[in-house]
């Protein structure tokens, strides 16, 4: 349980760095769109669960 | 001070960990894996790296990782916005890896490794391949280039290194990359991506470059070194499968079939390929069509390196050159740039693909961001795991193979040489495994390179490879300039990486048959006597017998795995293939009469 909260507080400690990170980058005026795909990618995990496409070359 | 640097989640994850700037140990996830390739994350490399110091994760000084995710994550959300809606499945596919693995690497180290978050740091891609061909050359001044497919944004880098400092002045960013140009021939070629590059290298002396034209519509070659491709050919861009577009074929023709057995009318029809079909002549037609765009697209890569590094030249006016990067594994190139530029020796590290990344991160936090002095110069490249003789008699009586233990050193090389010069195929096992993607002795195949039909052997009996990938010779370094037409040979760092290919001298052509190419080419690994006393040993008591101070070296593995790690590793690759001798340090396995 311990170990799980920890690694919550981790990802919302990088979820949080990231938003500084497109802030120091001037990406804000792209933040409405980035956290609509961040939101659609997000639900594309949780229907999907895992990625298995043939993929020839990850650029990712 | 110990710093361990990773690279992973995207080609060849590895560690690498350094001891007060000095490389303790380094090793490439597959070889523990057994997954050739493997991108995941490198617990066992780490587990490896660490034990070979003998400290524990949370005794680290820092943690490297060799690329910034964010920066990385940042181009593929633009780069998906640029080419929506033919990026969807890219996307798609990007999301899932990137929120369920690649964003949260720092945590897994924290969670995993028990690392405090202090003591994480990030090097951008381009700047751990830049550090890890530098810092390891024995140059206190050199000009860099780092040449890939891409790392964050960049995919071509050029600057600068001098003393501790490693300066990139010039970059040019995705889309426009050389890898990926590479790449989108390998496919077009029937190979698969990241893996059939080098089979595009050897495939190219079976042609002739007659469609250099056609390739320079893709690519625009400029006058200060940099290029442009015209992204209308491609679609690796926005697409999962396919990394040309039907305009790219409409062009070249329509892609070779991947995997259908290669032959021209020149290269021959190796007896492992079976029959011949009944449209062989058709086939060796179409083929030649093939093996001249490999030829066109090589040549237009040497052109691409070679006009880098003359404006690098140009620019920096240094006389030393170090290159990483996967497109510093082209060992034509780096030939031809040694040959051919204004730049009069050259570096290239081991590992220069991505796995080196793990190593220059490392190098990059001691050196540049803590400013700590170099000592280190890389002069081998075997920083694996070893295995002594006490672990390789373990694992033969535990699994009851017979074998025979020759503790003198003497009788053990002579009954080696013996049977290669009785024309046997040997797998030799010994000390740490190397680093990077070559065998150098000792993880490697070995067999008489006199014998013109030792290739085919070779081929029919273990590696079942391509007939027009070429073997490359082990030869004693103070002899290679007899055998190549390469100045210095002896002092040209590559050379003993194998990652040099230069003319075997035309009188050499038929004394080493077995490692000369189709055009008269070869990619020595220089053998010198204090890096490897033992390997040189035995290609010294090869000359005594033969006359030849070389051997046919290949490395230690079946086709499509990785190259072996362990004696159980090694024995079982000895069992399932054709070799005739199997020798683990001082412990020899002799193949059974009814083995393959």
């Amino acid at each position: 349980m311990i170990g799980k909260i920890r690694s919550m507080g981790a990802k919302f400690g990088i979820a949080g760095e990231l938003i500084a990170f497109l802030w120091e980058r001037k990406l804000w005026w792209m933040i409405p769109s980035i956290t609509l795909l961040l939101l659609f990618g997000l639900l594309i995990v949780l229907t999907e669960g895992s990625a298995l496409a043939p993929f020839i070359y990850t650029l990712f | 001070m110990d710093i361990l640097g990773i690279s992973c989640y995207y080609h060849d994850a590895a560690a690498a960990l350094i001891r007060d700037g000095e490389l303790i140990a380094a090793a490439e996830e597959e070889r523990f894996s057994r997954l050739k390739h493997d991108s995941g994350f490198p617990t066992h490399a780490i587990r490896f790296c660490l034990e070979a110091g003998g400290i524990d994760a949370r005794d680290l000084d820092y943690f490297v990782f060799y690329e910034k995710p964010f920066i990385k994550f940042e181009r593929i959300l633009l780069s998906s916005l640029q080419t929506v809606p033919r990026s969807w499945r890219v996307f798609r596919e990007a999301m899932v890896h990137w929120l369920l693995d690649k964003l949260w690497i720092k945590g897994l180290v924290r969670n995993e490794l028990g690392v405090e978050a202090e003591k994480i740091l990030f090097c951008e891609h381009h700047l751990s391949h830049a550090a890890s061909t530098f810092y390891p050359s024995p140059f206190q001044e050199a000009a860099i280039l780092t040449v890939d497919g891409v790392g964050e944004w960049t995919t071509t880098a050029a600057g600068y290194g001098r003393g501790t400092e490693v300066t990139l002045t010039k970059e040019l960013r995705f889309p426009h990359s050389l890898g990926l140009l590479y790449s989108a021939f390998t496919a077009y070629l029937g190979f698969q991506v990241n893996e059939g590059e080098y089979k595009v290298m050897g495939m190219a002396p079976y042609g002739e470059p007659k469609y250099v034209d056609k390739v320079r519509k893709l690519i625009d070659l400029k006058e200060d070194g940099s290029f442009w491709l015209d992204m209308d050919y491609f679609s690796y861009h926005y697409s999962l499968d396919k990394t040309f577009n039907r305009r790219f074929e409409e062009l070249f023709g329509p892609p070779r079939t991947p995997e259908s057995y290669f032959f021209t009318p020149s290269s021959g029809y190796p007896s492992y390929f079976g029959a011949k079909p009944p449209d062989y002549e058709e086939k060796a037609r179409q083929n030649q069509h093939y093996a001249d765009v490999a030829a066109s697209i090589q040549t237009v890569t040497e052109e691409a390196l070679l006009n880098l590094a003359r404006a690098l030249h140009r620019e920096t006016g240094l006389a030393n050159l170090c290159i990483a990067g996967g497109v510093g594994l082209n060992s034509v190139a780096n030939g031809r740039i040694l040959r051919e530029t204004p730049f009069e020796r050259l570096f290239v590290q081991p590992a220069a693909g991505d796995g080196g990344g793990a190593l220059g991160a490392a190098l990059w936090a001691y050196h540049s961001l803590l400013g700590k002095p170099r000592t280190f110069r890389m002069e081998h490249a075997c920083w694996g795991q070893e295995y002594p003789d006490s672990e390789v008699r373990a694992f033969l009586e535990e699994t009851g193979i017979p074998y025979t233990y020759l503790e003198d050193e003497e009788a053990l090389i002579d009954r080696v040489v013996e049977a290669i010069v009785d024309g046997q195929v040997v797998g030799w096992f010994q000390g740490r495994f190397e680093w990077g993607p070559r065998a150098l002795g000792n993880r490697s195949i070995l067999a008489d390179p006199r014998r013109a039909d030792m290739k085919e052997i070779v081929n029919t009996k273990i590696k079942f490879r391509e007939p027009y990938r070429p073997f490359a010779p082990s030869i004693l370094a103070e002899r290679a300039e007899e055998y190549f037409d390469l100045p210095g040979a002896a002092e040209v760092l590559p050379a003993r990486f194998m990652l040099l290919v230069a003319p075997v001298r035309e009188d050499k052509h038929e004394v080493i048959p077995a490692v000369t190419h189709v055009d008269g080419s070869g990619r020595p690994q220089t053998v010198v006597a204090d890096q490897s006393p033992r390997y040189h040993r035995l290609i010294s008591r090869f000359e005594e017998a033969t006359g030849v101070p070389a051997l046919l070296n290949t490395s230690f593995n079946l086709r499509g795995e990785p190259i072996v790690t362990t004696p159980a590793n090694a024995y079982n690759t000895f069992a399932s293939s054709g070799m005739d001798l199997l020798v683990m340090n001082h412990h020899l396995v002799e193949a059974k009469p009814n083995q393959p």
